[in-house]
């Protein structure tokens, strides 16, 4: 890794959170750009090549989810994190599987904020105890005919990664729980993401629906 | 039909004219009540009771006579009624014979309806008869009943027309029925009258309502039900629109800035209540174990200013055992909130088909098992003593500086 600062877009409709999150940010990371609307965030986001794009997803004017499905077509190398007031299942599993690479409420502390903008710039995914909680219930109980048993099932391995995740654990922490590298546990993590993102599992949806926490 | 029990006869209420184990039916009740207790009592069907009542009422009223008398007479079932039989189809065939008998008995003393409907309408009878006969069970339960059911794709089904057999005693019945209808009409020289082709579309309008009318009913209902339903969760999902633009946002901002900790307390607690409300059932939710942990959390968290996470996979209604875990937990949690002193604590619960595991885990200062304070340890064996009780267990596992976790397993109930 080069000694360059991360590049990190911001967008989200409140200025007063945008302005915060700026002067925390500010100092570890390049700010390349803001944006308070929709419409124009995701021509914004190109023209600045940003490494990270920090995205609110509760948005007037289709949310943070238009302008990820936007750029995200074009620009794949373009990460997202999405940052949220609502963690709602449906919110949670519709944003990461339009492509972003993790998610976070909005009470997250600057520190875990800072940490988990380069994790995801490294490729990583970020999974907090809510979202592995999420995997855990969606991808639970028994499928009846696995579509893609690759895509549709969690291994045994990440079913425990995901459950230590959930009980509070950080990667370095689980790592060492199971003996395994904090690597090994990313590249599992990662897998798991791409499951959320692929899987055809029709429950997936249909339990993200239901289980309607705002 | 919750006949299989039988309930052994309680002394008849006062009112009885006889101790023969009659009661008026509180559960199979249109009317009165007195199809429905009779069907009980001799173990027919109550629709079938009401299809005889309907003909003998055609028989010069005696129906409806007999009917009015049953009723003044009969008292009202208490909760243990008489002797209740399960419907069989040889008494069903057997009370058709009695109630022909009555109406043949009848004929004689001009209490009759003339030769021509009756017959006729005996055919439309047999064939009505022989469809809800012939049906399985929880078919006829669904059609005298249960109107909120799901629909069908296609009204055959609400019929059981699903396979070929259903088919083909769906025809038959229909059969029947229609000949019946038919042959009324010609009987009574209905097809050759101008005004008898009026009678007869709406005979057969008749017919079709019966065999379709619930089907019909059903899906007026359902669909009120629907609309009436889009309409509440479109407004719902306005208003958290709204809110998340709005105060949601607000009360994240105030949890990162740097106030007092009551201030994000009380922020995060205001937030916690807001999703719950937004969330839309609150009646259900205390009643689920997942609810009462983020109800007990909530309450930690507000009372020791510490945030709570609490992550729940699965669900289980709640019961005594796992009221035990709730109570566990919270105790865990306070202790976690009040001596630890970690910046967070984490809860998590998971409900497998039969065990419920819960962990509550803190970053803090954790202990050493075997040397500490007197209080502490109190907490600890407290925690335990109320999951064994209950059938369950804890592991506290523990060192100073590593924080602590408590871990909760308990069977759930069958």
């Amino acid at each position: 890794m080069s000694e360059a600062r991360i590049k990190v877009f911001l967008v989200d409709d409140h200025r007063l959170f945008l302005s915060g999150v700026r002067s925390e940010l500010g100092e570890e990371f390049e700010i390349v750009g803001t944006a308070g609307e929709p419409a124009v965030a995701a021509a914004e986001i190109v023209a600045a090549k940003p490494d990270v794009v920090l995205l609110d997803v509760h948005m007037p004017g289709g949310g943070g989810r238009a302008v990820l499905e936007a750029v995200h077509r074009d620009h794949p190398e373009i990460r997202f994190l999405a940052l949220s007031v609502s963690d709602a299942a449906e919110d949670v599993i519709a944003v990461i599987r339009a492509g972003a690479r993790g998610y976070v409420t909005k009470s997250i502390s600057p520190t875990d904020l800072s940490a988990a903008i380069r994790r995801v710039n490294e490729g990583d995914a970020v999974f907090s105890p809510r979202l592995a909680g999420f995997v855990l219930d969606a991808f639970g109980g028994e499928i009846a005919e696995p579509i893609d048993e690759e895509l549709d099932l969690l291994t045994q391995r990440e079913r425990e990664v995901m459950r230590l995740i959930a009980r509070g654990y950080a990667y370095k922490e689980v790592a060492k729980r199971l003996h395994l590298s904090v690597k090994t546990i990313e590249t599992h993590v990662s897998a798991v993401l791409r499951k959320l993102q692929l899987s055809s599992r029709h429950e997936l949806t249909r339990w993200a629906t239901e289980r309607r926490l705002v | 039909m919750e006949s299989e029990k039988v309930v052994l006869p309680a002394s008849p209420p006062q009112g009885g004219f006889l101790n023969h184990g009659l009661y008026r039916s509180r559960d199979q009740r249109v009317i009165g009540g007195v199809a429905g207790g009779l069907g009980e009592r001799f173990g027919v069907d109550p629709v079938l009771v009401r299809i005889a009542f309907a003909l003998l009422s055609l028989s010069g009223l005696a129906g409806v006579v007999l009917y009015a008398v049953l009723w003044a007479t009969v008292p009202e079932a208490d909760d243990a009624a008489g002797p209740v039989l399960p419907p069989k189809t040889m008494r069903a065939v057997a009370m058709g014979m009695v109630v022909l008998g009555v109406m043949i008995l009848l004929r004689p003393l001009g209490l009759w309806l003339g030769d021509a409907a009756a017959s006729s309408l005996s055919l439309a009878a047999l064939g009505a008869g022989v469809i809800w006969l012939t049906s399985p069970e929880s078919q006829r339960k669904r059609w005298s009943q249960n109107l909120h059911e799901k629909m069908p794709e296609h009204p055959m089904d609400t019929l059981g027309a699903t396979d070929r057999v259903g088919r083909l005693r769906l025809g038959a019945g229909a059969l029947f029925f229609g000949g019946g209808v038919l042959l009324f009409l010609q009987r009574t020289n209905a097809l050759e009258a101008a005004p008898g082709i009026v009678f007869a579309v709406a005979a057969t309008m008749a017919g079709l309502g019966i065999i379709f009318g619930p089907w019909g009913w059903r899906l007026l209902r359902q669909l009120t039900e629907e609309r009436r339903e889009r309409i509440r969760s479109e407004e719902r999902a306005d208003m958290a629109a709204h809110l998340h633009d709005s105060v949601l946002q607000t009360l994240a901002l105030i949890q990162r800035t740097d106030q007092a900790k009551e201030m994000v307390a009380l922020a995060r607690n205001q937030e916690r209540e807001l999703r719950a409300w937004l969330n839309g059932t609150p009646t259900h939710r205390d009643q689920m174990l997942s609810g009462a942990l983020e109800e007990a959390a909530s309450a930690v968290e507000l009372q020791f200013k510490v945030p709570i996470e609490v992550v729940t996979v699965g669900d289980a209604p709640m019961d005594e055992r796992m009221q035990a875990v709730v109570d566990a937990c919270r105790e865990a949690t306070v202790n976690a909130a009040k001596h630890s002193g970690a910046a967070q604590v984490s809860v998590y619960m998971e409900a497998e088909p039969d065990e419920i595991t819960a962990f509550i885990r803190d970053e803090g200062s954790g202990f050493d098992p075997d040397a500490v304070a007197a209080d502490r340890r109190g907490i600890a064996e407290s925690i335990r003593g109320r999951m064994e009780r209950s059938g369950g267990s804890a592991l506290i596992t523990t060192e100073p500086g590593g924080g602590t976790e408590v871990q909760l397993t308990m069977a759930r109930s069958k």
